[in-house]
């Protein structure tokens, strides 16, 4: 107490050693100029990266990169096409982004040249980045369903990228007849949104039981297992008895081909006509970035797990439904977690610093019905590479809870809804 | 709770290649895991698929540790008269299942 530290030789000694060592070292050039960002993707991932790397450093040049000016939401998605909602309130803009003093360029990236550090857009300009951060989504693949491809996706919808493919998949409901079949074909893991199906069955059984009573709706699954499996089975019994069958991998669930002609979904087992046949088909990264190098045989992005950056291209980093994130499943909700993180871990690299070891959440609300809310959630850390389940965190709603729980449930996943859209576009 | 899936066409010109699915639900325990008090779980596999046809034997597989569950088999034959293709499936625990499937060759 009140004796002042006096510095000693040795401790001058070490102080002028780390000066010195510092002038060894200078910054990179970049740091004196503002760094150049570009963000390509104004989904979930992309749009909320964007926004908090001029959060985290107003000095960074941010350009995001999206061809479409106007946004269309995933999630509550399933409502629209259950006639619960209007496409339009799936809508965003991007003018809060551009104020918020993003560049918004609204131009597909068609090319990138990781060793000129470029990427190229659709009309033929280039840009410059010091790092670059993709946010490309999924691409639907149209080689993997046998008879499934553009063409077939008019008549046999998948809407699983929402706008028009939503909007037509509602229409083919309302012009079925009452006592038609309903055919959902569900992928194999992994894909974007895991409890979409479901969901969706949930919600079109919903509409069914609502105005067309005799009506069948059929699921054919890829898989054995799914997610919020037991608690989306129950609601399937407790609200839609008799209406929604389940056929899985091993009950001989796994679409091969289709043919559109008739409207058939074709398994090793049988064929199954539809009146109206949502396809769900196989996934892949978005296609620019297997151009920029950063998908594997997979066709996903291996990625660094605590920055985000690509294992396969350096200064780039990947985020959101396109990314290999381990535990994680492709939802807005971890895409909007890994942005902030990735944005976070970009800034800091870019300022010469190591980023830090994040932590990331994901909630998945699901509706089995108007008032009836499910959810899993998740805690994630860097583990072995890869991001992992931190055990222990999260969980999914109880099994035997009453009624008002799934209200109070399906109240947080409109609030979700309302406040990851308003902090992402609003 | 096992059950068989086969696919096999109903009708086939004579000497046409047919191709022939099944799968059946089984768990294929391997008995290499363990539970969380350290107990080996039990070996629980099918061993062996047969397939014939007529009453002889056309296709027939070993099955070991490394086979995922529910086994799916997709072979190919030629259709020579018309018949009654059998298959069978045994297995640890005395597992045993049987399935058939008419085909008519003109």
């Amino acid at each position: 107490m009140g004796i002042r530290h006096r510095m000693n030789r040795r401790e001058f000694l070490g102080a002028g050693a780390a000066a010195a060592a510092g002038l060894a070292f200078p910054l990179p050039a970049f740091a004196q100029a503002a760094a150049r960002v570009v963000v390509v993707g104004g989904g979930f991932g992309g749009a909320s990266c964007a926004r908090a790397l001029k959060q985290i450093d107003p000095k960074l040049q941010v350009t995001l990169v999206e061809p479409n000016r106007t946004f269309v939401a995933c999630p509550f998605s399933n409502n629209v096409i259950a006639g619960l909602r209007s496409i339009e309130e799936q809508q965003f803009g991007y003018d809060k982004i551009a104020a918020s003093g993003v560049t918004v360029v609204a131009q597909a990236a068609t090319a990138i040249d990781g060793a000129a550090r470029t990427v190229g857009l659709a009309d033929g300009t280039r840009l410059s980045y010091d790092r670059l951060v993709l946010a490309p989504g999924i691409d639907l693949r149209f080689d993997a369903l046998q008879g499934y491809d553009e063409a077939a996706a008019a008549k046999m919808p998948h809407a699983w990228k929402a706008g028009e493919q939503t909007v037509l998949l509602h229409k083919q409901l309302e012009a079925m007849d009452d006592g038609g079949l309903v055919v959902i074909a569900a992928p194999a893991n992994p894909y974007r949104c895991p409890p979409g199906p479901y969901e969706r069955a949930c919600l079109i059984a919903h509409y069914l039981k609502t105005k067309k009573p005799r009506s069948k709706l059929l699921i054919l699954d890829a898989k054995d297992t799914f997610s919020k499996q037991r608690l989306f089975q129950n609601a399937w019994k407790e609200l839609y008895p008799g209406m929604i069958e389940w056929i899985s991998l091993s009950q001989g669930g796994k679409v091969n081909a289709v043919d559109a002609a008739t409207n058939t979904l074709i398994t090793d087992f049988g064929n199954h006509t539809a009146k109206v046949a949502n396809v769900i088909p196989p996934q892949r990264a978005g296609r620019i970035a297997g151009l920029a190098g950063a998908a594997d045989n997979t066709g996903w992005c291996a990625i660094d797990p605590v920055t985000f950056e690509s294992k396969s291209a350096p200064n780039i980093h990947v985020i959101g439904d396109a990314c290999i994130a381990g535990g994680m499943p492709k939802s807005a909700f971890s895409a909007n977690s890994q942005a902030k993180n990735c944005a976070s871990a970009v800034a800091t690299l870019l300022a010469g610093g190591t980023p830090g070891t994040p932590k990331l959440i994901n909630t998945c609300y699901s509706l089995a019905a108007p008032g009836y809310g499910i959810s899993v959630a998740g805690v994630y850390a860097p583990k072995n590479g890869l991001l992992a389940d931190v055990e222990g965190a999260g969980g999914v709603s109880p099994a035997d809870v009453p009624r008002e729980f799934r209200a109070r449930e399906a109240e947080y996943a409109d609030a979700w809804f309302k406040t990851i859209t308003a902090e992402v576009f609003g | 709770m096992a059950s068989a899936l086969i696919n096999v066409p109903a009708k086939a010109k004579r000497g046409e290649i047919i191709e022939i699915k099944t799968l059946m639900s089984h768990i294929m325990e391997t008995g290499y895991r363990h539970t969380a008090t350290g107990e080996v779980i039990p070996r629980d596999i099918i061993t062996s698929f047969t397939c014939r046809f007529n009453g002889k034997e056309i296709f027939r597989a070993d099955l070991f540790p490394a086979i995922s569950a529910n086994p799916f088999f997709t072979f190919f034959t030629t259709a020579t008269e018309s018949g009654k293709f059998e298959f069978e499936w045994i297995g640890d625990k005395g597992f045993s299942e049987t399935a058939s499937a008419s085909i008519a060759v003109e």
